[in-house]
């Protein structure tokens, strides 16, 4: 083979590979890492909406659940749980609220994202119904109770006796605005 | 004109364009040299005033916002406009003549490959004037400081980086050809020179990670301009991702600016021991032992942001094993040197240098690892320290030396052995009076990025800026040592310019004439 030959296939097969290394940190890194943090509910990412089973209640046993909120950098809204805790059985549903005003003249869109810890109970904490589902347009001035609705899961790992779930709402206003952005 | 260079003689059109269209890989070389040694001062001069504002507690000269884009625009430029093209520089110088090959395998795209780097540098400089100031996120630039909070400057940033990316892959690309098809007839892959290897497995490494990078990058433009969420966890993205991503690159990266140094001292200590390198396929294995690992320790650097105690370990013993085929290099170095007629010219001072100050580096680097401790050196001066132990001590003297070395092949004329030496001395003891210090600082709880410090980190922040005063000087006698070799160095027209070399390169005549190697020679 001439050396113009080799010398064109390794140019082809180090572009391809670089391609591939590009193709690779974009394409399957972010969703490799989400599949990584879920399986090892790392990141506290709590699960999507979850089917209510029918389980039994777990009267035996009792779980702090505290409630945490936080606004990110630029969000004025005043954001904060009704309640600091809750203590509950595993298996049995309990609603509560969060409490979210927005206090600028203007009306804005949020979306809240959930944190949970120790991270290892991730699988274990179960919502039916959730406010961070969707994103919260509010309004100028507009106040909201924000339903939440969870359960904890009766298989939860002996010794955990209390569970922190945080949420950090953000403005989202310029991206809802943006028919794009919603795709 | 039919053969060989146009000079200034055939007058300055016909010279500029010999420079901008040249396809001569020496010619291309010395581009590349004469370039990063512009960014090298450029980057200096960015930390000249890093120094001068820490010189003291308090505010004095610059304001914090330019602080930090000096220190930002200080570890993008010396990284990525200073170190790595110096060393492609000397690839292409050397790569052709070491292997017996007439020039690089893809000469066009070799001029490309330099070409597109200037234009690089100016946009990432220009961002400095404009608006809002330059990039100010630090040259690790996490998401979201990079994104959501970054000044407005921060797409000629990106830009600048996609460009500085496609030049190495298309450099690394070029070497890779070059080595696999070039080679002269009897000069089996075993039989390579160490530099050789050490930068094919280091153009491999580029072509794996710089285009993580400009995924990087580029899933950062789309944040910012696009409205995806890749790092906004607001959109259901994550930042601790980028880090990640960022580090998925940045490990390899860093033994893509080591391992070309670790090929040149390679070079350099059997010449000046009058000895065969100790256990070269030992060296070769070491060094494609620390690519692959390379790729596997990512996380050491990200200890704090929260892991689980099963990551923490594995990435902590991951990194820890480094250290063994390190130390064979070492080991290797050291037995070279051992029994041999040693001579102590200036090339040779600096690589024993290296050898010290890098295995001091690798020593500290080492202590990092360790995850528990980690949680107290991170992001502290002592991080600062460690990092410049292995890339000025390691990459940079490894650089100059090899100036020193090749310097009288490339021009065929002698620099000044007592300048040379006295340049050393300078630089040595300049260096050690910089960074020794910040060690002390890191350990004593002093965070790094910062423009004020307490008053308790006041003196051996005073010493650190003296000494890097005199490094920065060191480098300013080494321009004027160049410079003063090229212009008034003593002729020497031997093809061996030191005795105990051995080597194709040194089977030239010097200077080595524009065209080498029509004929493949003769290789036993």
């Amino acid at each position: 083979m001439s050396t113009d030959a080799s010398n064109r296939r390794v140019v082809v097969k180090s572009l391809f590979g670089a391609a591939g290394m590009f193709a690779f940190a974009i394409f399957v890194l972010p969703p490799m890492y989400d599949l990584f943090c879920e399986i090892t509910g790392l990141g506290g990412k709590t699960g999507d909406e979850y089917t209510a089973v029918d389980v039994r209640v777990d009267t035996s046993r009792e779980v702090r659940v505290r409630f945490v909120a936080s606004n990110n950098a630029s969000m004025p809204w005043i954001f904060k749980p009704t309640q600091d805790s809750v203590v509950v059985h595993p298996g049995e549903p309990t609603e509560i609220t969060y409490f979210a005003h927005n206090v600028t003249d203007q009306d804005m869109v949020s979306q809240a994202i959930p944190s949970l810890v120790p991270n290892n109970v991730a699988d274990y904490f179960h919502k039916t119904e959730c406010f961070c589902f969707e994103n919260q347009p509010l309004a100028a001035g507009d106040k909201a109770d924000l339903k939440l609705v969870f359960i904890i899961d009766p298989d939860l790992p002996v010794g955990v006796n209390s569970v922190t779930l945080s949420y950090t709402i953000f403005d989202i206003t310029d991206r809802a605005a943006d028919p794009i952005a919603q795709l | 004109m039919a053969h060989g260079p146009a000079t200034l003689a055939d007058g300055w059109r016909a010279y500029i364009s010999r420079w901008v269209f040249t396809t001569n890989h020496k010619d291309i070389g010395t581009l590349y040299l004469w370039f990063s040694f512009a960014m090298f001062l450029l980057g200096g001069a960015f930390a000249m005033v890093i120094r001068a504002e820490l010189f003291q507690p308090g505010m004095q000269l610059i304001r914090p916002e330019f602080f930090n884009q000096m220190t930002t625009m200080h570890g993008l430029v010396m990284v990525f406009g200073a170190i790595m093209p110096a060393f492609v520089g000397l690839a292409n110088w050397m790569i052709p003549l070491m292997i017996g090959a007439p020039d690089m395998a893809l000469p066009r795209m070799n001029n490309l490959s330099f070409w597109i780097l200037p234009f690089a540098f100016a946009i990432l400089t220009s961002t400095l004037f404009m608006e809002g100031g330059g990039p100010n996120f630090g040259w690790t630039f996490y998401a979201p400081l990079s994104t959501t909070y970054a000044p407005e400057s921060v797409n000629f940033f990106i830009f600048a980086i996609h460009i500085m990316g496609a030049s190495s892959i298309m450099g690394s690309i070029n070497i890779i050809a070059t080595v696999m098809n070039m080679r002269a007839p009897g000069m089996t892959y075993m039989k390579m020179p160490l530099f050789v290897w050490t930068w094919v497995i280091t153009a491999f490494l580029l072509v794996a990670v710089m285009p993580v990078l400009a995924g990087a990058v580029t899933m950062m433009l789309m944040d910012i301009n696009f409205g995806t969420s890749f790092f906004d966890a607001a959109g259901g993205g994550d930042p601790v991702l980028f880090q990640h991503v960022f580090w998925f690159f940045g490990h390899p990266e860093v033994y893509i600016i080591i391992l070309p140094a670790f090929g040149v001292v390679s070079q350099i200590i059997p010449t000046f021991s009058r000895k065969p390198l100790f256990g070269y396929s030992s060296m070769v294995y070491a060094t494609a032992a620390i690519a692959f690992l390379s790729f596997v320790v990512w996380a050491h650097h990200m200890f704090t942001v929260g892991m689980p105690i099963a990551g923490e370990l594995y990435f902590m013993y991951a990194t820890m094993l480094i250290a063994v085929p390190t130390g064979v290099k070492v080991f290797n170095w050291i037995t070279t040197m051992y029994k041999g007629s040693l001579t102590f010219e200036t090339p040779m001072l600096f690589s024993i240098a290296f050898v010290i100050l890098f295995t001091f580096g690798g020593f500290t680097g080492l202590m990092l690892s360790i995850a528990a401790a980690d949680m107290q050196y991170h992001d502290t001066y002592f991080v600062v320290a460690h990092f410049h132990y292995v890339m000025v001590a390691g990459a940079v003297f490894s650089g100059t030396a090899a100036i020193y070395y090749w310097l009288p092949k490339w021009c065929g004329k002698m620099y000044n052995e007592t300048m040379g030496q006295v340049q050393f001395w300078v630089a040595f003891i300049g260096f050690n009076i910089a960074f020794m210090p910040q060690h002390f600082l890191g350990l004593a709880g002093m965070p790094r990025r910062y423009a004020d410090y307490g008053l308790q980190f006041a003196d051996w922040n005073m010493v650190s800026s003296i000494g890097a005063f005199i490094y920065g000087g060191a480098q300013i006698m080494l321009l004027y040592n160049v410079i003063m070799t090229i212009k008034f160095g003593k002729p020497t027209a031997e093809e061996k310019t030191w005795e105990g070399a051995e080597g194709l390169e040194w089977t030239v005549p010097s200077p080595a004439p524009y065209h080498t190697f029509a004929k493949p020679p003769e290789f036993k």
